[in-house]
């Protein structure tokens, strides 16, 4: 009875009684469901571009923070360092295309996922070699002062992701609608087949994608990294992704958007009113968990694309 | 013209069902199962067994669980490490609530709790696959292995939450525990390897093991043919997840002699992960080559450094040994997808044929 009452009624009443810390703890999961959107996004690129369910996308985010990281700290400029790292993502583009996507053409999507699992070591272990694997504080001017919306404290350097990240997504939105490579892009997404049909070069079109999905990366890290510092565990936090890409479909960038909103929200105030019934630490699995539980019902997530499979 | 398929002549059905049909294969397993029971134990020394044979024989019982799973029933798994902390922390609690009750039943019921939270987590599978599926056993590794460490009665409220395994005797020998020898506890785990292995082998050639591959090959032409998606996936989880299990106790039982939740992080799943794509999806002899080699790779690299009498820190072998585990994979999908144990079978091939070349 205690149980469910510390379940059902005390986090409530809680609630209720300080709604300025709750709306805190609302906006501050919000924020981080942007970062999570942010990874979830790169995901989504490469996916309806390539059919590749790029696991390394969290990686890629650790990468990327890495070089920008490690070149701030040999004293090169933040613009310079900026495009030399987004360079780096697409170098990396062109590699991946050439030793490992093109090998694997026609293989079953399982085995393109594992490839990526290898791709994401191998990564990891490279950015560490290159650059070490200390944490790296990253300072790039985002202000991290506190705003008071009545009682309730907003961080500066959130609301700040949240507009970097809603600016990424618009120019991503005008640049597939707008221009002939985002064309090409959407084409692709549609049908393979179509699209090779009619003259698209396939390998064109994932090199483009993987270097855009590097550069969502670099910025997703850049802000992961001012806010945590740049570390291996950037990584681990990008898994989360995962569960976001299930609530909103594989298929779909709103959808990746707003499930990492969702889950954002929804995994920090389970943990603040609901952690301390359960052990705490409930962050750790949350988002799994919403995202088993709602497989169930709807395993093309909120916004993705019926699946439908024929023999 | 060494290795001869040829001039079996079968007479009985028992003859042709045999489980390794031709005679030399036949004596060769027998060989070196007599070998890796009696002679290894007195030829090797404490470090080897201890620290070598023992580890790799009881991933390799995980690297079979996690190939039954992904290699046959077609279902990728992330959470194999879970599964193994499922059947460690389980093992434990069972050991301990019977002290009296013979170790081995207390393995096999860390077992098979495992499989039974196994087939929890395998529900989504009859919905979803692929690596929708990837994430909900994603979801097994992070949830279960918060309950083990968050919830004292896992770990009967012990108050560093990382208990000791108890010491526990068979024949008189001890076998678990940090006072066991390591020759104890090597022939101890190498008998649980060999039945393990002989049941999967005879599963996998068996009836529930062709509901799997068709699973596997095509699900929906399966159903169509008649066989029931719930049932072979389930079993599949189930049967997967107690070799985990059994694998995660005898981790904690006989290898590491303790009871804690960061043996069996995710990057114990992708271990496992890897020693399958490595050693070769569905193929039992592929987990023990998988197994032996990225378990013995890093140690390898170590002293390989040493050698060249480079003054390498051990934080950048840790990195290159990331790098080095990454291309493999990335190596092994492109040019051998059917891993060491495909190497195995070409070898086989070489050795009929030769001296000729066809």
């Amino acid at each position: 009875m205690e149980f469910l009452q510390s379940i059902f009624v005390t986090p409530f009443v809680e609630i209720v009684d300080s709604p300025y810390f709750f709306f805190e703890v609302f906006f501050g999961g919000l924020m981080a469901g942007v970062m999570y959107s942010l990874v979830a996004l790169g995901f989504v690129l490469i996916f309806k571009a390539s059919g590749v369910f790029n696991f390394s996308q969290g990686v890629m985010v650790l990468f990327a923070a890495l070089n920008f990281v490690g070149l701030l700290e040999h004293g090169v400029p933040i613009w310079l360092a900026f495009l030399i790292t987004m360079a780096i993502m697409t170098a990396l583009a062109f590699a991946v295309e050439r030793l490992v996507l093109r090998h694997l053409v026609n293989q079953e999507p399982i085995i393109l996922f594992m490839a990526t699992i290898g791709l994401a070591f191998f990564l990891e272990g490279f950015g560490e070699t290159l650059w070490g694997s200390e944490i790296k504080p990253l300072e790039v001017g985002i202000p991290n002062d506190v705003w008071f919306m009545g009682d309730a404290m907003i961080q500066q350097a959130d609301v700040f992701a949240a507009v970097v990240a809603g600016a990424m997504v618009t120019v991503l939105a005008l640049f597939f609608h707008y221009t002939r490579v985002g064309r090409a892009l959407r084409a692709v997404a549609d049908d393979h087949q179509a699209a090779l049909s009619i003259g698209i070069p396939l390998n064109h079109i994932w090199i483009i994608v993987w270097a855009v999905a590097g550069v969502v990366a670099l910025v997703a890290g850049i802000l992961w990294g001012s806010k945590l510092g740049v570390q291996f565990s950037l990584s681990v936090i990008a898994l989360k992704a995962l569960p976001v890409l299930i609530l909103g479909g594989f298929t779909s960038i709103p959808g990746a958007i707003i499930g990492g909103l969702i889950i954002g929200a929804g995994e920090k105030v389970a943990e603040v009113y609901w952690g301390s019934v359960f052990g705490g630490a409930i962050e750790e699995w949350f988002a799994y968990i919403v995202a088993l539980v709602f497989l169930f019902f709807r395993p093309q997530g909120l916004f993705g694309d019926k699946i439908i499979e024929r023999v | 013209m060494i290795y001869r398929e040829a001039g079996v002549f079968k007479t009985s059905y028992d003859a042709d069902m045999a489980l390794l049909p031709i005679p030399m294969d036949k004596y060769f397993v027998i060989a070196v199962t007599l070998f890796a029971v009696i002679v290894v134990p007195f030829i090797s020394n404490e470090y080897w067994l201890g620290s070598i044979l023992v580890p790799v024989l009881i991933l390799s019982i995980a690297a079979i669980g996690l190939n039954i799973l992904t290699g046959y029933a077609g279902q990728v798994s992330l959470g194999t490490g879970a599964f193994m902390a499922a059947g460690a922390y389980m093992g434990y609690k069972f050991v301990t609530a019977f002290p009296d009750v013979n170790i081995i039943f207390g393995i096999l019921a860390g077992g098979v709790s495992s499989a039974m939270i196994g087939i929890v987590f395998g529900a989504p599978s009859l919905r979803i696959k692929g690596f929708y599926l990837a994430v909900t056993t994603l979801a097994a590794q992070f949830f279960l292995i918060w309950l083990f460490q968050k919830q004292p009665w896992f770990v009967n409220y012990s108050i560093s939450g990382v208990p000791t395994a108890p010491p526990r005797e068979i024949f008189g020998i001890l076998v678990t525990g940090a006072e066991a020898s390591a020759t104890a506890r090597y022939v101890f785990v190498v008998c649980f390897t060999i039945a393990l292995a002989w049941i999967a082998r005879n599963l996998v050639r068996g009836r529930v093991g062709r509901t799997w591959m068709a699973i596997r090959d095509m699900d929906i032409a399966a159903e169509l043919i008649g066989i029931r998606p719930l049932q072979t996936k389930l079993s599949a989880f189930a049967i997967s997840s107690f070799y985990c299990g059994v694998a995660g106790a005898l981790w904690a039982f006989c290898y590491i002699n303790t009871v804690e939740p960061s043996a069996f992080d995710i990057n114990r799943s992708f271990q496992i992960l890897f020693m399958v794509i490595v050693g070769g999806l569905g193929s039992i002899l592929g987990s023990f080559l998988g197994a032996a080699f990225i378990f013995t790779l890093p140690i390898f690299l170590n002293n390989f450094f040493g050698v060249l009498g480079l003054d390498v820190s051990t934080a950048t072998i840790r990195h290159i040994e990331f790098m080095v585990f990454g291309g493999l994979i990335v190596f092994f999908l492109i040019v051998e997808p059917h891993g060491l144990a495909r190497l195995w079978a070409l070898a086989k091939e070489k050795l009929r044929m030769w001296p000729f070349p066809y």
